[in-house]
């Protein structure tokens, strides 16, 4: 019997799929696999490829704006807003209550905020009683070093990794009686090798948090996102290359996993 | 009752961000509006729809210092809440910066209250549920199928009542749409649910008083 299988399971809320795209200064970079082509740029094109194959959710991560203040343009986010009819969440750059506003009112639904909440202690409080603790996300890359896990900050133009004070799962914690709403769990240590979540940490932070807990890093295969919802009980799992390379489509995928009782929306 | 000649539909500036996403959904639609605080536009409009976004209090605080509150409650035309916007139809809700309930428009019997998290539930309840228990008579419900996804986003909750017409199972059940005379709401986000929430704005859009 896996997770969602359960007669008695008292929810019936499906468990989420949600591609990311990276975003600089209104075009999708890096590209996506597309028809048959590589299509880098065309962001409404992308969210709209993406919607039509099932996706539950998109995260637009706006890389641009992070090193230095530079402000995150809100045009893009104005016009995903207008065509997308799936929910979808911006970050990246969103440093303060200013920040995260001009997001959400040029009509993202939820704001992801990650190195700014360390750097910043209030910011997770303040941007939950501004929009709501259902609007804010923390987004936390997490590594395994000296026998725990910790939180690494991004600093400077390339992506210097810093280990911070903290803990993960203790972060994890904080985030949440701040007032965060849901928590990107990104395991360095998994990502990019696609070789399959990072189950042993994102199960260890389901044991410490009641949010909805989204995994990122790893992906590489059906496999892993059955392993991921079944061994850590996650709440959605977030990926980019896999289905930006064309390797695996969602719609398939949410098959597969409906073939495993895993509650998927199809 | 006066006469309803003007616009087809006039969307209550409840306050809050991200409220402009229900603008961008009835585009969709073909229905160009802006939000509206301006009485005489709610009260002559064809339809009123009332978004939210925050919490109970703070969208309460906001129709009174517009005193809208007693406009709202004496609309005659149908009024579609949505998310904090339907919660805010009830009687009265536990959602408050100071934990003081919140009476609210009271044009639908009931109180709101906060979803207990449990095993395998998570609070605030975030993603797609089905719908169940919808009640076919409802022209709201015109092609809209029992377990259709819709997307929630949303920690306080109304009770299943006499006047709920879809319900939600998260730790409880809960109404997901209800009906109770002209007033109706939604409280999954149907700008944000896909072919269902169109269906639903154009089911409603299809209503008259």
């Amino acid at each position: 019997m896996t997770v969602d299988s359960n007669p008695l399971a008292q929810t019936s809320l499906a468990r989420r799929i949600i591609p990311c795209l990276d975003v600089r200064d209104g075009q999708v970079v890096k590209g996506v696999k597309f028809r048959n082509h590589r299509v880098v740029g065309e962001i409404l094109d992308l969210a709209r490829y993406y919607r039509d194959q099932g996706a539950d959710e998109l995260v637009l991560y706006d890389i641009s704006a992070s090193p230095e203040n530079r402000r995150v343009d809100t045009g893009w986010v104005h016009s995903v807003a207008e065509v997308i009819d799936i929910p979808f969440c911006v970050a990246g750059g969103i440093r303060d209550v200013a920040a995260a506003r001009r997001i959400l009112n040029a009509g993202a639904d939820k704001i992801s905020v990650n190195t700014p909440a360390i750097l910043e202690p209030t910011l997770v409080a303040e941007l939950s009683e501004a929009f709501g603790q259902q609007c804010v996300v923390v987004g936390v890359d997490s590594v395994w070093m000296d026998e725990d896990w910790w939180v690494c900050s991004f600093t400077g133009n390339e992506k210097t990794i810093t280990r911070t004070e903290w803990r993960t799962l203790d972060w994890l914690a904080h985030v949440e009686s701040q007032g965060a709403g849901e928590i990107v769990l990104n395991c360095i240590d998994s990502d990019g090798v696609r070789e399959g979540y990072d189950v042993a940490q994102l199960k260890a932070a389901r044991q410490v948090t009641s949010l909805p807990l989204v995994a990122s890093g790893g992906a590489g295969e059906q496999a892993h996102f059955t392993e991921v919802f079944v061994e850590a009980d996650v709440d959605a799992a977030l990926a980019a290359s896999v289905f930006h390379s064309g390797y695996l489509i969602i719609d398939e995928l949410k098959q597969t996993l409906e073939e495993s009782q895993i509650r998927v929306r199809r | 009752m006066s006469t309803l000649h003007g616009q087809p539909l006039a969307v209550i500036d409840s306050g809050g961000a991200n409220i402009g996403s229900v603008l961008f959904a009835l585009k969709r639609l073909g229905i160009e509006t802006d939000l509206t605080s301006d009485p005489e536009v709610i009260q002559t409009a064809q339809r009123v729809l009332l978004p939210g976004v925050g919490a109970a209090d703070q969208a309460m605080r906001r129709l009174n210092d517009q005193a809208l509150v007693p406009l709202i409650r004496s609309l005659k035309q149908p009024v579609l809440g949505i998310c904090v916007g339907m919660q805010l139809l009830f009687d009265g809700s536990d959602e408050s910066a100071t934990n003081e309930p919140v009476d609210c428009l009271g044009v639908i019997p009931g109180r709101v209250t906060r979803l207990i998290p449990g095993e395998g539930v998570r609070v605030p309840h975030m993603g797609w549920n089905r719908l169940i228990d919808l009640d076919a008579r409802s022209p709201l419900l015109t092609g809209i199928q029992s377990d259709s996804h819709c997307f929630f986003v949303h920690s306080y909750a109304a009770p299943v009542s006499q006047h709920s017409i879809a319900s939600c199972q998260h730790g409880q059940p809960f109404s997901a749409m209800v009906s109770h005379g002209n007033f109706h709401g939604a409280q999954f986000h149907p700008e944000r649910s896909a072919v269902i929430g169109h269906r639903l704005l154009e089911n409603f859009m299809a209503m008259t008083a």
